[in-house]
């Protein structure tokens, strides 16, 4: 494929829980290389737009084509493409009983049947460009949330994604801890690394985002680049909601 | 007054005559070594059987709790809850006894059947709760990495819950142990049949009873010092 074309493509996207209506037709795509920054107030969908992209959620109705496949069909191989789009979540979600170095290299040991010192080797490379390569035999409880979430990160990379997805990455942190794994984030962006965040650090979306997407009450509302939407915002959901946050 | 008999050098004379006529004539501690040898081996058997069908039951049953699929495995794995915790220990092995395996004269595998088959159910349950009790993101950060349900259950979610209910599992297997002890009525000599035999034949219950109970009480000793140990060694991920 190119690298005009869509990574992933959303059509028509429609979640529904219950009587509860979540999303109503989403669509949109991500382009290879873009940063794709999905705001708006909370219970406007945001994050179960993100968890449908990885069928973590499963759409009541419409497509999602990765790599031009569509994933939402019952035949595709979702574990296969699971593996080519980390996920970090709000609540890092590391596993507890694991060293890091194991939580990183677990994945790509069994998934990618690659060795454990192959793996081990790009754990480590990663972990020393988050600045954690002396915490490897560490437990996660024995980390700060920002150490958390770095290794988070950094984990899903161990797979080698082709897109990143950030559930609110840095609402469970103490503030001081947001910086630092805003700054991983941006280095990962700087390297041309596919994102698709779901945040409310409107100073990330700003400087990061190639695109950002705004969304309220289930549906994509407005959709542009930094400067149109917070410069220019056209929607009076917008402008209100920007009056609120900024 | 009760101290003075205590030292009163007839009583410990009596006591070692009781100890001799109840143990050492005859080779009668005989009866408590090999009682206490089938009671270990039914113990260790039904043990592993249940915790076997306890996982997998309990795989089953908290996968129909967390993705509503296995509709059918878990409908029979709830009669066989029902069935086998709402009637008594006894019973159940008097039935497998007396009416499936009557033909079979392997009293031993009767048991081991009839108390693993029991212990199965508690245990998936016990597993149950333990699956439950992980939260869910943990299975979430597993699928998105790429694992199926079951590789994510194994790697990622079991060992965390196996390692909150090893106290309750622990208590499990004590209350199987003791629990053997009604084997005597398929006619298996195990340790407490084992010290009833020693007083039928010495009419003294209190040497044989009270020495079958002591024996009893160093076993689950020592399974609850083994399941400490093994629960600190696992909780050094958690500080």
């Amino acid at each position: 494929m190119t690298t005009n074309d869509a990574l992933i493509k959303v059509q028509h996207l429609n979640k529904r829980f219950g009587s509860l209506q979540a999303l109503t037709d989403i669509n949109t795509e991500i382009k290879k290389g873009e940063v794709v920054v999905v705001i708006g107030p909370s219970g406007s969908g945001k994050s179960t737009f993100l968890r449908c992209l990885n069928l973590l959620e499963v759409p009541s109705e419409g497509t999602i084509l990765f790599e031009g496949v569509d994933i939402t069909d019952k035949n595709a191989d979702i574990n296969m493409h699971r593996q080519k789009m980390g996920m970090v979540f709000q609540h890092f979600n590391l596993f507890p009983h694991m060293t890091i170095l194991k939580n990183m290299i677990i994945a790509p040991m069994k998934l990618q049947h690659k060795s454990e010192k192959e793996a081990t080797e790009l754990a480590m490379d990663l972990l020393k460009q988050v600045g954690l390569e002396d915490r490897a035999m560490a437990y996660p409880s024995q980390l700060s949330g920002g150490q958390k979430q770095r290794i988070a990160i950094v984990r899903a990379l161990c797979m080698k994604p082709e897109v990143m997805l950030f559930d609110e990455p840095t609402s469970a942190l103490d503030p001081e801890m947001v910086g630092e794994v805003l700054e991983v984030m941006k280095s990962l962006a700087k390297d041309s690394m596919t994102m698709v965040v779901v945040t409310h650090e409107m100073g990330f979306a700003k400087e990061v985002a190639t695109r950002v997407l705004f969304m309220a009450d289930g549906k994509q509302v407005e959709e542009g680049t930094p400067k149109q939407i917070f410069e220019s915002p056209q929607s009076e959901r917008l402008q209100s909601f920007l009056a609120k946050v900024l | 007054m009760n101290a003075l008999m205590l030292l009163d050098s007839g009583f410990t004379e009596r006591l070692q005559q009781k100890f001799y006529s109840n143990f050492i004539l005859e080779n009668r501690y005989t009866y408590l070594l090999n009682g206490l040898k089938t009671t270990l081996t039914i113990t260790l058997l039904a043990v592993l059987l249940g915790i076997v069908l306890g996982f997998l039951i309990a795989i089953i049953r908290s996968t129909n709790d967390i993705t509503g699929k296995l509709k059918i495995p878990n409908f029979f794995c709830n009669i066989y809850l029902t069935v086998i915790r709402g009637t008594p220990t006894m019973v159940q092995l008097l039935i497998l006894n007396f009416i499936v395996f009557a033909s079979s004269n392997n009293k031993l595998l009767v048991a081991v059947l009839a108390f693993g088959i029991n212990s199965g159910a508690y245990v998936a349950e016990i597993f149950r709760s333990g699956i439950m009790s992980i939260d869910k993101g943990q299975m979430e950060a597993g699928r998105s990495l790429g694992f199926n349900y079951l590789q994510t259950m194994i790697y990622i979610v079991m060992p965390q819950a196996f390692k909150n209910v090893l106290p309750a599992l622990g208590n499990e297997m004590i209350v199987l142990l003791k629990e053997t002890a009604i084997c005597g009525y398929i006619a298996i000599q195990d340790l407490t049949k084992g010290g009833d035999i020693i007083r039928s034949r010495t009419y003294d219950p209190y040497m044989p009873l009270l020495g079958v109970a002591a024996v009893y009480l160093i076993i689950v000793m020592i399974m609850t010092a083994g399941v400490n140990r093994l629960e600190r060694r696992l909780r050094n991920s958690d500080h």
